[in-house]
């Protein structure tokens, strides 16, 4: 008896090192980044435009300033409720005293500067997919940006999910590089499926999550219960979607669909940031969207 | 006529129609037809300016100007308090519309005077109408953006 329970404090013991191990912050390798340049802020903006930094971390309202990214709203999911942080350059609520290589961290792998891991509603489930120059460009200009000294607020999550270290194991089974969408793609395709997977995160909400909140590959780009409100996240693969390659790529530069519908809701703000590419770039989507959806 | 006036008796909508049968106002259906007539009018402009199909200066000019006046059509009776998307379904009207009246009716202000300026210029060519044709998507977007729900 005496035997079976060391027995069992052992394993419980084991169960929680081997935990504790497992959800521990899994860093870039600072080698593999230490290449790169110092950033370009001009190329930065774009890489801010795809990925739709601002659709998040601007300020609540829909008259915010996209360029001031002063955090605050926020985002209902089953966990609990998320408030985006600051992320303007202010050095003490903000951004401005992180290092590039910190940033990187931050966007690509979900680590924060002293080492504690985001939650993937902020989708560095994506970003991990980036090429890290463009990211260390995404620095570069968002230290442009004007300073805002909002403090950010805390999220407001239940338990168990309020425990930080939690996500480690979270990234464990879900975080994961590889492309979604493989096999032989055309440039077009490739460059949007870049732009999609890795920049514009349109599968965080236009793909159905399971239980623990990870992304359904099997159902990619299907649609799935709007988080954060009433009626649904569209599909935009599947049977149910029917637009051109020329209908996706004038939406996403006009906000208007093929039946002149305009855009609202949360999409809004992604048009908002989108229309501003060059128009090959939203091509490129469009295809890359196409394809997904065979 | 101003957009106070149009809707000042906004509310008045509420005394009008009993609760219990909310979800039968016809307003919800009345004020979603007379979006259905923008689209009509607004669609055909959008095809031209997309290049979708031929711009033709008459049929352009004959759409801004009925999009001109359905947009005036009085909202007074429309939007009764009790017809927002967290009372009855059929409607993705979000409450925050009844929330912040005032900034609704300055966006349908700002959409007003956006198709006003398209109502102007649209017959007068392509290039002129793609310039006043784009305001006035973005006033629309505007309004979703904030009091319109996802579509279910």
């Amino acid at each position: 008896m005496r035997r079976a329970v060391f027995g069992l404090i052992t394993l419980a013991a084991l169960a929680g090192a081997t935990a504790w191990m497992l959800s521990g912050p899994q860093p870039l390798d600072s080698a593999a980044i230490a290449g790169l340049s110092g950033g370009d802020a001009e190329s930065g903006r774009a890489v801010y435009l795809a990925a739709g930094c601002a659709s998040c971390h601007m300020a609540p309202g829909t008259d915010a300033d996209p360029l001031l990214l002063s955090g605050g709203r926020q985002f209902e999911s089953d966990f609990g409720t998320f408030l985006a942080p600051n992320i303007s350059p202010d050095p003490d609520h903000g951004i401005g005293g992180w290092t590039q290589e910190q940033f990187l961290n931050a966007v690509m792998r979900g680590i924060s500067p002293d080492g504690k891991h985001y939650y993937p509603a902020f989708p560095y489930t994506s970003y991990i997919r980036a090429e890290p120059q463009d990211i260390a460009d995404l620095y570069a200009y968002m230290m442009t940006l004007p300073a805002d000294a909002t403090p950010s607020q805390p999220h407001d999550l239940g338990f168990p999910f309020n425990i930080r270290r939690s996500v480690g194991l979270w990234k464990w089974l879900y975080l994961r590089e590889d492309w979604i969408v493989t096999g032989d793609l055309t440039e077009a395709e490739t460059r949007g499926r870049y732009l999609s997977e890795a920049l514009a995160h349109c599968a965080e909400c236009h793909t159905p999550r399971g239980a623990l909140g990870a992304l359904d590959h099997d159902r990619w780009l299907m649609g799935a219960p709007n988080p954060s409100g009433r009626g649904r996240i569209p599909a935009i693969a599947g049977d149910s979607f029917t637009w051109s390659a020329f209908d996706i790529s004038a939406y996403l530069a006009s906000g208007l669909t093929p039946d002149f519908d305009v855009v609202g809701g949360s999409m809004a703000p992604v048009v908002n940031n989108l229309r501003q590419l060059d128009r090959a770039e939203l091509d490129a989507i469009a295809a890359y969207i196409l394809r997904a959806g065979q | 006529m101003t957009a106070k006036r149009l809707f000042s008796a906004f509310l008045l909508g509420a005394t009008l129609s009993s609760p219990a049968f909310a979800d039968q106002d016809p307003a919800v259906e009345q004020r979603q037809g007379q979006f259905k007539l923008y689209v009509h009018n607004f669609g055909l402009m959008g095809a031209m300016a997309q290049g979708r199909i031929d711009y033709d200066a008459e049929a352009a000019q004959t759409a801004a100007t009925n999009l001109y006046h359905v947009t005036r059509h009085d909202q007074s009776r429309l939007w009764p308090e009790g017809t927002d998307s967290f009372s009855i379904d059929g409607t993705r009207a979000n409450p925050a519309i009844w929330e912040n009246l005032d900034d609704f009716v300055e966006k349908f202000t700002a959409m007003q005077t956006a198709v006003e300026a398209l109502q102007a210029v649209a017959g007068g060519g392509l290039p002129e109408m793609q310039a006043a044709f784009g305001p006035v998507g973005q006033s629309c977007q505007a309004c979703h953006e904030a009091y319109r729900d996802e579509a279910s």
